[in-house]
């Protein structure tokens, strides 16, 4: 069991660790904004998720590894409250996506849509339902 | 050994980020990257008590963790309303 216990916390922390990496160097690397804070939240999530959770196993059942869950379960409510507050500040200042390339009109099909506005064939009697039929 | 482990990798994620937040072109990169420091952080105080064999640090991390989502958004609040006392939308 102690074994087991150390097993699982090595591969818990060097996990973390590299989820945080790969989250950092998709910080520095992502083109825009939003794809940016798309890698940041990674390391909050997985990264500091599997490290506090190693760190708890190495800690064993007691106070502090419940203060680590509890810290834990702090970053997992307030991480994605600052996320969303940061980027919806950005975008109301203005700030454009570079991976928003506009729509070509001329390039995409638009499935017809029923209009909303047609009568239904109950309402529209025998005859109606012949036309629609045609 | 592996509490050193894992404070390299979040030593070396933390550099990167405070290089995207001197780099950052908008105040926004800044700020994420600035927020992504305090949680790296949290886990930074967290994994040293371990490995100096202190494991009371958590409540350091625990304060830590709450400054910095306060922190965070009142700069987002500023930034957005250039007012801290503003209301609403």
């Amino acid at each position: 069991m102690v074994l087991f216990i150390e097993i699982a916390s090595w591969l818990l922390l060097v996990g973390g660790a590299g989820f945080c990496i790969v989250g950092a160097i998709g910080l520095l690397r992502m083109p825009d904004l939003y794809s940016r804070t798309h890698a940041a939240t990674i390391t909050d999530t997985l990264g500091a998720g599997m490290v506090l959770v190693g760190l708890a196993l190495q800690a064993g059942p007691n106070l502090t590894a419940l203060k680590l869950l509890m810290v834990l379960a702090f970053l997992l409510y307030t991480s994605p409250v600052s996320g969303h507050a940061l980027v919806k500040a950005a975008y109301s200042h203005g700030i454009k996506a570079e991976l928003d390339v506009p729509i070509d009109p001329q390039q995409v099909q638009i499935p017809e849509r029923p209009a909303r506005d047609a009568p239904t064939d109950s309402a529209r009697g025998k005859e109606g339902a012949d036309d629609v039929s045609d | 050994m592996m509490f050193a482990t894992a404070i390299v990798g979040i030593l070396i994620t933390m550099a990167l980020a405070l290089a995207r937040a001197l780099k950052g072109p908008t105040v926004f990169d800044r700020i994420l990257a600035a927020n992504m420091f305090g949680t790296k952080t949290i886990l930074l105080i967290a994994a040293a008590g371990f490995l100096t064999g202190r494991p009371d640090w958590t409540d350091l991390a625990l304060v830590y963790a709450l400054v910095n989502f306060a922190g965070t958004v009142a700069v987002l609040k500023y930034v957005r309303f250039q007012d801290m006392a503003a209301g609403g939308e």
